[in-house]
């Protein structure tokens, strides 16, 4: 996982290179609530552009960053999400709470 | 339906999270002869983890167990199992309910069961409480991919 600091925006931004499975999640999460507590950002996204696995476990992983986020006062979004994980996210109901946001701004990430 | 096994295949592995994406690969290796699609393909890997990732934590929760997967390859489906000897689960029926986890505080989705459910075509749950627990997954692979896309 990649971290992203944008400090005028308040803005943690997690790039997330692994599998997202239950071995691989238990690390991203201690690294990620690290960060959180550490910037105290306004907003959190996690960009799943290299995510080319995931399962039920990347579900617990985005609602449990969600919640700590949510201690902060910062709302938790999705961008860059593939049809499948879509699919798996859907299934969940999670984001109706933890939106993907489509076309995200293409002048900072590219 | 032709019931045939054309090959098979059998390992065991210790419940270590580590074995998570070993297993999930080797059964989608395993599965490319019958020629699936990449659909095909994440389906029976996503599930096959899902069922992995269940021995793992809830059947050996304090303890190191052992998880045994096997596949089978039938004329157009596989047949996977995965089991384990721990836990047990009381009641079957809630487990396989949409969000329902026992470990909450693990962060778990409870979403496990569900996904195997949408991802594969057959899914039987045999368990018992104090001996272990046998998921019975089947995939239907659809043949002659390659007539259709011969213009
Ligand atoms: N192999 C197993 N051994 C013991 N209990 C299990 C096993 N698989 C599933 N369970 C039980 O079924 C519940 C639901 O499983 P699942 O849908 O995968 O959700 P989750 O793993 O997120 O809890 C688990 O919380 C657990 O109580
Ligand atoms: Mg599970």
């Amino acid at each position: 996982m990649r971290v992203n600091h944008y400090l005028e925006d308040k803005l943690l931004l997690f790039e997330i290179t692994e599998e997202l499975d239950h071995h691989e999640v238990e690390r991203i999460r201690k690294r990620a609530d690290y960060e959180i507590q550490r910037v105290m950002p306004k907003k959190v996204i996690f960009d799943f552009k290299k995510v080319s696995f995931m399962d039920s476990a990347g579900i617990g992983l985005i609602v449990g960053r969600y919640k700590f986020a949510n201690l902060y006062g910062a709302n938790t979004e999705l961008i860059n999400v593939n049809e499948k994980v879509r699919k798996i996210f859907e299934m969940s109901g999670v984001l109706k709470i933890i939106p993907i946001i489509d076309n995200y701004g293409s002048e900072r990430i590219g | 339906m032709n019931r045939d096994i054309k090959n098979e295949m059998k390992i065991e592995f210790s419940s270590k999270s580590a074995n998570e994406a070993f297993a999930r690969i080797s059964v989608a290796a395993f599965a490319s002869q019958l020629d699936p699609t990449i659909e095909e393909i994440a389906d029976i890997k996503t599930s096959v983890s899902e069922a992995v990732t269940n021995s793992i934590i809830h059947a050996y929760p304090n303890r190191d167990g052992i998880v045994k997967l096997s596949a089978k390859l039938l004329d157009d489906e596989i047949e996977i199992e995965v089991s384990d000897t721990g836990e047990g689960i009381e009641n079957i029926e809630e487990a396989r309910e949409p969000l329902f986890t026992t470990k909450g505080n693990l962060e778990r989705s409870g979403m496990g069961f569900t996904i195997m459910e949408n991802f594969m075509d057959k899914l039987k749950v045999e368990s018992i409480v104090g001996i272990g627990t046998k998921v019975t997954m089947i995939k239907k692979i659809k043949k002659n991919k390659s007539l259709e896309n011969t213009y």
